[in-house]
């Protein structure tokens, strides 16, 4: 990705940015906090009405569609943007990011690590953000392809499926121990938080409240099972709609050395979509569907994107960059497809050097050859050296890995 | 305990309330009814004073976790103002308190005090409080000394209003020494009260600033002839209070409790005074640089992130003094806050747990 602007218009760029954070900040109040509360309010009825419903079998369906909005709103529009500390002026040790825990089987520390501090730091930095195919997809053309890619639609498909535990398995770096940089020893401090976290999830979900409604067991359990695959249908769709739709642009390494905070206000406007709804859907998406918004303000309370989104908007327009918004069918099929096409090398130069690499790969990568000039990819990669996944992964920064643990 | 209170307070209802807790949810429906953290109910406030800014008692029904409190004993009161929790130290005034007793705070409204100001102006009877449990060293022994004596100034009246209420109720027959400075008689805090006292309550009323003698060794002395051979509990001002310190020289038979003023505004601009990192016991000159790189300096290694106040990897508890966001120029003077160390520079002296 070439950088489009000065660094005198990327610094001009930054203050107009640090200028609308600012006023947006110093406006919140109590009309945030009572906002949050009301949302917290209706996610508990939600919850208390769907474990209800499962006492009436008619009422199946309701009980599943209720306890799934529960989950959704519990797990988007509060825990994840409470655990941004975007609530955090407001004192309250319960919706203080340092001790909210969400209902899902990943861990709050964990996340916070993985999330907060690496993938919003480094957004779209290949090498640097796990995020970019979670280490098991190719969501990106500057990732090199190798032949388990071709499993790329299959991958992608079982991790909406499974999305909880993706994300749960996400601080693991499976994909680094099986590549034989990281061993099963180095996640020993992740296991007992993991265990206990997923325990009490399991307990609850799979084993209390299905118990608790005697005979109707069964139901309930496949009801939980049923509202916990909702969930992450959902969370996934929206995740992946604000990150990798067609015009999402990713950066190198290199290009991102020495950023000034305009560079990093840019890397996050052009590394991010949002999709358009109604006020509903932004809420069910714990506004996340404002995700240009949430990259470059991410302590932000989030109820205020939509709010800020059109001036947003105007400064992306004044500098020429893309603001990357569509409705949630345009977004949702532009990721399928590229699900689907990245799963295929991009070239038959692309084809050779990843019929090179083992599989998952114990060997240390092929350093990269200066690809051909056919492709959008080959484009970018003229104008910047091409990183090898692999090899950056390794030559990151050691602080990263180590750092804030 | 009711057998509703030892079912919400089970692991059952924990494994089936999991991430959030049983508190959650009961206190969507009904705040003081929470089974782990206390609460109180404002039953009702009564005005204490004709002059000066205004004071209030207000009486609180505590909820079931309240343990009580001895006498002299403080709790946090932490109340919502335009969306954000403040939470202050105030004295309990009324005398010792079992589970189940009401209690009663008395405050000044003080101007700059948010709280204090909120407590006294806006609240309201049926107002539900965050209230920690009694906390502080300030109380009296078991047996009791055969005479006391109690000094205070201002609002520094409340613990020492307990100590008495709590010595009367028990029978106390020994002598109680009650010496109290205010700055006028229509300032003073609990007047009727103190007119009507049994003959064992010693009162010394005093008014400085309507010619009334000042604070002073000897002036002490003159009142309460044996006062260094007594049992003294002293609360006031700092100003107050160092005095009577002088006093007593280091003689353990003195108690004091301070109530921390307000910290000199600090210029927003010019980074001044020091920093303490209370864990690690060490200290340096501000010199405008973020916190984390203060610390790092010294050779401390705080847990961070992002180095640019968007992950919270960093925050950190700062008790004392005031920081400027060195993003956003904010500046912030709230005692026991949570800050982000790696865009929070100290403007003034500050005390940060590293």
């Amino acid at each position: 990705m070439t950088i489009k602007l000065s660094p005198e218009q990327l610094e001009a760029f930054g203050q107009e940015l640090d200028e609308l954070r600012n006023r947006t900040m110093a406006d919140l109040g109590q009309a945030d906090a009572d906002y949050l509360r009301s949302v917290i309010k209706a996610q508990r009825a939600f919850e208390g009405a769907g474990r209800a419903l499962f006492y009436l079998p008619p009422a199946w369906p309701l009980a599943v569609a209720a306890l799934s909005v529960s989950k959704i709103l519990d797990n988007m529009e509060i825990g994840h943007n409470v655990m941004h500390g975007q609530y955090d002026w407001m004192g309250d040790p319960q919706l203080n990011s340092r001790m909210y825990e969400w209902d899902t089987v990943c861990p709050s520390e964990q996340w916070k690590y993985s999330h907060n501090y690496i993938h919003h730091t480094y957004t779209n930095i290949l090498g640097k953000d796990r995020d970019i195919g979670y280490g098991i997809l190719r969501m990106d053309k500057d990732q090199q392809w190798r032949p388990n890619h071709l499993l790329n639609p299959v991958n992608a498909f079982l991790l909406m499926v499974f999305f909880q535990w993706g994300v749960l398995l996400h601080d693991l770096e499976v994909e680094e121990i099986a590549a034989g940089r990281r061993t099963w020893g180095d996640t020993k401090h992740l296991h007992r938080g993991m265990i206990r976290k997923v325990r009490r999830q399991v307990l609850k979900d799979y084993v209390l409240f299905p118990l608790l409604t005697g005979p109707f067991a069964p139901l309930t359990l496949a009801g939980n099972v049923g509202a916990n695959l909702m969930r992450n249908l959902w969370t996934f769709s929206i995740i992946f709609c604000g990150h990798f739709p067609a015009g999402v642009e990713s950066f190198s390494i290199e290009e991102t050395e020495g950023e000034s905070r305009g560079g990093w206000y840019y890397r996050q406007m052009l590394g991010s979509a949002n999709i358009t709804g109604s006020p509903l859907f932004h809420i069910m998406s714990g506004n996340l569907s404002h995700q240009i918004e949430h990259h470059l303000f991410p302590d932000m309370p989030a109820a205020r994107y939509p709010t800020i989104a059109p001036e947003v908007k105007a400064i992306a327009d004044k500098y020429g960059l893309e603001y990357n918004s569509k409705s949630l069918s345009k977004q949702l099929g532009s990721v399928y497809v590229k699900i689907a096409k990245l799963a295929l090398p991009d070239s038959m130069e692309d084809l050779r050097r990843g019929l090179r690499l083992p599989f998952l790969g114990r060997r240390k990568a092929t350093p990269a050859t200066p690809p051909t000039p056919t492709s959008d990819a080959a484009e970018v990669a003229a104008t910047f050296p091409r990183v090898d996944v692999e090899s950056a992964v390794q030559d990151a920064d050691p602080g990263l890995v180590g750092a804030g643990v | 305990m009711t057998l509703t209170q030892t079912l919400l307070r089970s692991p059952l209802a924990a494994a089936l309330t999991t991430p959030h807790g049983v508190d959650r949810y009961i206190e969507l429906v009904a705040p003081m009814g929470v089974v782990d953290e206390v609460r109180a109910k404002i039953v009702s406030i009564h005005r204490e004073t004709s002059a000066g800014a205004p004071v209030a008692t207000l009486t609180l029904e505590p909820n079931r976790r309240w343990r009580g409190h001895q006498a002299g004993q403080y709790v946090q009161v932490g109340v919502e103002i335009d969306g954000r929790r403040r939470t202050r130290c105030f004295s309990v005034s009324s005398a010792e308190s079992k589970p189940g007793d009401l209690i009663t705070l008395t405050m000044r409204a003080n101007p700059d005090g948010l709280v204090s100001r909120h407590l006294v102006e806006d609240a309201r009877v049926g107002d539900v409080l965050f209230l920690s449990q009694a906390q502080g060293e300030f109380t009296i022994p078991n047996p009791l000394p055969a005479s006391v004596l109690l000094i205070s100034g201002g609002s520094g009246i409340t613990p020492v209003m307990s100590i008495l209420r709590t010595l009367l109720r028990r029978g106390y027959g020994g002598t109680i020494h009650f010496v109290h400075y205010a700055q006028s008689p229509d300032h003073q805090i609990y007047e009727a009260e103190l007119r009507d006292l049994p003959p064992n309550v010693k009162v010394r009323l005093l008014y400085p600033e309507c010619g009334d003698p000042a604070y002073t060794t000897e002036e002490l002395r003159g009142l309460v002839p044996d006062h260094a051979e007594l049992d003294t509990w002293a609360c006031g001002p700092a100003g107050l209070i160092e005095l009577v310190q002088e006093t007593y020289a280091d003689s353990d038979r003195l108690k004091v409790e301070y109530f921390k003023t307000s910290t000199k505004p600090a210029s927003d601009v010019v980074a001044e005074g020091a920093t303490s990192f209370a864990v690690s016991g060490k200290e340096s000159a501000n010199e405008g640089v973020p916190l984390l790189e203060q610390a790092e300096a010294l050779g401390l290694s705080p847990e961070y992130g992002c180095r640019m106040g968007i992950c919270m990897s960093c925050t950190s508890r700062k008790t004392e003094g005031t920081v400027r966001n060195v993003m956003t120029g904010a500046v912030s003077d709230e005692p026991d806050e949570d800050i982000q160390i790696c865009v929070s520079a100290a403007v003034g002296d500050c005390t940060v747990q590293l």
